[in-house]
């Protein structure tokens, strides 16, 4: 079971109201490399991985939801006061014909989330392999959403989320050599 | 009228988000090295501290998650505001 | 991993071939990020930790882990490296 605690991983800042960034951010919400889909694969994967990588499975995969509360609480505080013109001029005119101001999961471009983002092949090497790619992926996302944002408390923010794919990249390249090493071999580092 | 939380809430809430993240930098690290006995006795610690922490945080402001004590008798403080993405 | 470097550099650059049928003006270098994830190998123990504040602030327990990204292509922005 998953316990909530009511409290972000890393404070949330926006300094400017610029809702045109609320649309670029969505990438990480409901986007092919986003935290959703990151949180989804790892804990799908973990049910069919060796017990040495179940945990650390888990712990990422529980981690990206709170990425995914930070996304979700950027894009909130983006648009809760626009007025449907803002809204507009942001590019998030079909947005609100459908949503009002209600969060969605779709990427930059308004494109649904599907499960088709997530591959579980059930070979441990594949699956750890992809989720390297995926870290890589969305460290490379939010490096395109720092070029594109002049807020620096968001950028700030920003900034965070892409330094923890850094180290969940790290994990799971160190999952592989967990998986790769001869038994009764001493590990050398 | 705009409801705002005194500067005390974002003081202990940052405490508590410091503690929380070396607890979870150090979980991820420990689930790859489970015999680092130094990591595992630093771990410790945090948990101890990040407790002590969010006792007198929900002790002012209501509980942080499920399981903590409510601690006033006539009002269920969970449901109050402000939640994360509002502060 | 026997080939991991003890120093090595975040950011690297290339210069893409500029022809004269493309519309815009040169961009000049393109940049992408080589972080440390990709030298560090398995993780040693002991290694030096930032203290708690700063590694909420950086996103790390472990200053070897932390790369600071700017826009690369901002004006003023760093050109250090590659």
């Amino acid at each position: 079971m998953w316990k909530y605690e009511k409290k972000l991983q890393y404070p949330v800042k926006v300094s400017t109201c610029n809702p045109t960034l609320a649309k670029y951010l969505m990438e990480q919400y409901g986007g092919a490399d986003g935290e959703l889909a990151a949180a989804l694969r790892y804990l799908n994967q973990r049910y069919t991985i060796p017990e040495k990588v179940i945990g650390l499975l888990t712990d990422i995969g529980t981690e990206e939801f709170a990425h995914l509360e930070m996304i979700a609480t950027m894009i909130y505080k983006l648009t809760k006061d626009a007025t449907p013109q803002q809204l507009r001029d942001a590019g998030l005119s079909e947005h609100y014909a459908s949503h009002d101001s209600a969060l969605y999961y779709e990427n930059a471009a308004g494109v649904p989330f599907t499960a088709a983002y997530i591959q579980a092949k059930g070979d441990p090497i594949a699956d750890l392999y992809e989720d390297i790619a995926a870290e890589e992926k969305a460290r490379a996302t939010y490096q395109w959403l720092i070029d594109l944002s002049d807020d620096p408390d968001l950028n700030d923010s920003l900034r965070f989320l892409r330094e923890r794919e850094v180290v969940h990249s790290q994990r799971f390249r160190e999952a592989v050599e967990i998986l790769k090493e001869e038994r009764d071999r001493k590990k050398i580092f | 009228m705009a409801k705002t939380m005194p500067i005390e809430y974002y003081q202990q809430l940052e405490e508590i988000q410091t503690a929380d993240f070396v607890l979870v930098e150090l979980v991820l690290y420990l689930d790859t090295h489970p015999t680092d006995a130094q990591a595992i006795e630093q771990y410790n610690q945090y948990a101890q501290y990040s407790k002590q922490l969010k006792r007198t945080f929900e002790s002012q402001f209501g509980p942080l998650e499920l399981g903590s004590i409510n601690q006033i008798p006539d009002y269920w403080q969970w449901n109050r505001s402000p939640w994360p993405w509002e502060v | 991993m026997k080939t991991n470097p003890k120093t090595f550099t975040k950011r690297k650059s290339y210069v893409p071939f500029h022809g004269p049928c493309d519309p815009c003006p040169p961009i000049g270098r393109k940049y992408y990020s080589t972080p440390p994830n990709l030298y560090v190998g398995f993780q040693p123990p002991n290694l030096p930790q930032f203290p708690p504040e700063e590694a909420l602030k950086c996103g790390t327990l472990w200053p070897t882990f932390y790369d600071f990204y700017e826009n690369p292509y901002k004006k003023g922005a760093g050109r250090g490296h590659g």
